[in-house]
């Protein structure tokens, strides 16, 4: 079974997966982030492919991005990066991304390559539901992949709907209308139409991203989804911190409510 | 000759498409099935044709170059979008996008702007309609476009600069893509060109088509004959291009020449000749030529001009160039900036920046004597009057007039 298939099979709520730059702070620290998060308990990973034009993000995101571009990152070394890592831990891998990054290095060589390595999921927030289901599907699919797609407070019902059957692992249900990091807490609105979502009985499962940064709002997402992602907080507090596994543990471990 | 039309899907061939984040879904959603009604609506093309008689100041001539068609030995008609209010063909869109937006109930407007006549051409329409007006503009170009920046200030338009990549056109608009998805419920984004995701190219082509029809009329009166050999424009994301080339898309009698920068030279690593140095990509939405890494990092462009400034081309014009319908000329800062001199000279009229491209690539075609040539003027050239003085002072130290 996929590694993200069976970590929701097992674990129904509180689910912490966190985002992060691959190539980011140093061009080699993709892989001590994974460690590091890893023993920190993360339960999913998030590994950000550095894009020049990041229309989805925000600040934090983008000059994460910039520098992993400037350390000289590319996607053939950030495989070679997973793959050493992928030996040492199971824990489901999710490649996120720009389509314009996947279309250039070849669509069936960046899953071949996926596979090779032990990759679970895509996330392409650029990459149309129509697209994606007349062109896409199949391939991703028959390679075993999960691709996760987006739902914001905008999206309908309908789409929902839609969203829901082509989205395998979970539905990336972004907490309000915003770029990555934009917004501070979770408002009455958000949590309106986090029970409005709820209350759908979709099929498969939810993570709240977006805007999710500590112990309070992790939470608070929790209530309303299997658990909730957190990136731009992430990247912060690595840019602040001194060694990446210190950072790690201490970030970790505050969004848990771990802290002693 | 295989039609050229765009699909449903906004697909020109395999060019185009909206590729856009959920969270622009609803709202490009809303202009795909809406623009096309809107504009046939009765109401709309009253208010449009009136602003666009009254307002803009159209038709705009066209004029033939005696001085110009006798040094290049062909008739060379020049399509007047400079003599338009605001100074280029611009403001055809944005009167466009304003009404749709209006129709829409939007209260808040945003733009990206390279040269700056886009963000003029929306502050403009903005002020009109009483809308509030945010315009992304890069920090490159606010300062080599000095001029249009107080005009939109003056207009009552906030400039924002984008401090990103290049600071020029691309990060101009990855920063009105990102503002649309922080407010996607009160602000429509009026796009300046024929890029982005669908319904945007086809919308800008179809505002900014009243170009070439009224091209055909006007030569028609003037020649006796309703098209030309070739039409040229320059192209940073095309829409003045599109609009020129529209109604002459299928008559394989016209020959599309799309002049594009070539910054310090083609292959000088600072240029925008997307359709040489290009390759299929998506960029700002839509499927199309782009200038990028083997791993799909957008390249940063070069070009003197700041409307030109920019690392891909519409779908449409990709689409053109691709299948070969349109011819691609590349011209460099050097050969623009002369041919602003040599037109302004001969004809009396300063072209901005972005135009000279289209003259100077009068050097590089070949025609027949009895060909009649049409150039879309996209502009007027008082915001480039920096770099031109600059150049005067390299070329003409002393002054042209100036005798020993
Ligand atoms: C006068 C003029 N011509 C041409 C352009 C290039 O835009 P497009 O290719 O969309 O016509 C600009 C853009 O700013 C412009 O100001």
């Amino acid at each position: 079974m996929n590694r993200i298939q069976a970590l929701f099979a097992h674990k129904k709520r509180d689910i912490l997966n966190i985002y992060f730059t691959a190539g980011y702070p140093q061009r080699d620290d993709t892989g001590t982030v994974i460690r590091s998060l890893v023993a920190a308990g993360v339960d999913l990973i998030e590994v950000g492919m550095p894009y020049s034009d990041p229309l989805a993000d925000g600040p934090t995101i983008q000059e994460s991005g910039t520098q992993a571009l400037k350390n000289g990152l590319t996607l053939a070394l950030l495989f070679e990066q997973l793959q050493a890592v992928r030996r040492e831990t199971e824990v489901p891998l999710v490649m996120m991304g720009y389509f314009n990054q996947v279309l250039q290095y070849g669509f069936d060589r960046f899953l071949a390559d996926c596979v090779a390595t032990g990759i679970d999921g895509l996330i392409l927030p650029d990459l149309p539901l129509y697209e994606y289901q007349t062109t896409y599907r199949q391939q991703v699919e028959d390679a075993g992949l999960c691709m996760s797609f987006l739902i914001t407070p905008q999206t309908t019902p309908e789409r929902i709907h839609l969203v829901d059957e082509l989205s395998k692992g979970f539905i990336y249900m972004v907490s309000s209308a915003a770029i990555t990091g934009a917004k501070q807490g979770i408002s009455d609105e958000q949590v309106a139409y986090f029970e409005r979502i709820a209350a759908m009985d979709l099929c498969t499962p939810r993570l709240i991203g977006f805007g999710i940064s500590d112990h309070a709002t992790f939470t608070k997402a929790c209530a309303y989804a299997s658990g909730a992602i957190i990136g731009s907080a992430y990247i912060k507090a690595l840019t602040a911190g001194e060694s990446v596994e210190k950072t790690t543990r201490t970030f970790v471990a505050e969004v848990k409510g771990t802290i002693v | 000759m295989k039609t050229i039309a765009v699909d449903e899907r906004g697909y020109y061939g395999q060019f185009g498409g909206a590729y856009i984040p959920e969270m622009l879904y609803p709202n490009v959603e809303e202009l795909r099935q809406t623009y096309l009604e809107f504009m046939e609506l009765e109401s709309f093309q009253r208010e449009f044709q009136s602003l666009l008689r009254d307002y803009v100041g159209r038709p705009s001539p066209l004029y033939l170059a005696k001085r110009l068609s006798e040094r290049y030995g062909v008739t060379i008609y020049l399509k007047r979008e400079d003599l338009n209010h605001t100074g280029a063909h611009k403001i055809n869109n944005t009167i466009g996008q304003i009404l749709l937006a209006k129709h829409l109930g939007k209260k808040r407007i945003i733009a990206e702007t390279g040269a700056g006549q886009h963000g003029v051409a929306t502050a403009t329409v903005c002020a009109l309609m009483g809308l509030q007006c945010i315009v992304y503009m890069g920090s490159v170009d606010i300062k080599r476009q000095a001029p249009n920046v107080a005009r939109m200030r003056m207009l009552g338009a906030e400039v924002r600069p984008a401090t990103s990549g290049s600071q020029t056109l691309k990060d101009a608009t990855n920063e009105a893509i990102r503002d649309w998805i922080n407010n996607p419920e009160d602000t429509h984004y009026i796009i300046g060109s024929v890029v982005g995701p669908h319904p945007y190219p086809d919308m800008v082509a179809r505002f900014q088509s009243v170009i070439s029809e009224e091209i055909r009329w006007q030569l028609e009166a003037h020649t006796g004959r309703d098209y030309p050999s070739a039409v040229i424009a320059c192209v940073g994301g095309g829409s003045n291009a599109a609009g020129a080339f529209y109604h002459f898309l299928n008559d394989e009698r016209v020959r599309l020449i799309a002049v594009e920068a070539a910054g310090l030279g083609v292959h000088s690593g600072e240029s925008a000749a997307t359709s040489v140095l290009g390759t299929e990509g998506v960029i700002h939405g839509s499927r199309t030529l782009l200038m990028q890494t083997s791993d799909g990092q957008i390249v940063e462009p070069y070009s003197i001009s700041a409307g030109l400034d920019y690392p891909g081309i519409g779908p449409l014009h990709a689409h053109l160039i691709k299948s070969g319908r349109a011819e691609a000329i590349s011209v460099t800062d050097e050969d623009a900036l002369q041919a602003a001199l040599d037109v302004t000279r001969m004809e009396g009229i300063i072209p901005a920046l972005e135009t000279a491209h289209a003259f100077a690539a009068l050097d590089q075609m070949k025609y027949a004597a009895d060909d009649v040539l049409v150039i879309c003027l996209s502009g007027r050239g008082d915001k480039d009057l920096d770099a031109f003085m600059t150049y005067l002072d390299r070329v003409e130290p002393l002054g042209i007039h100036s005798e020993k």
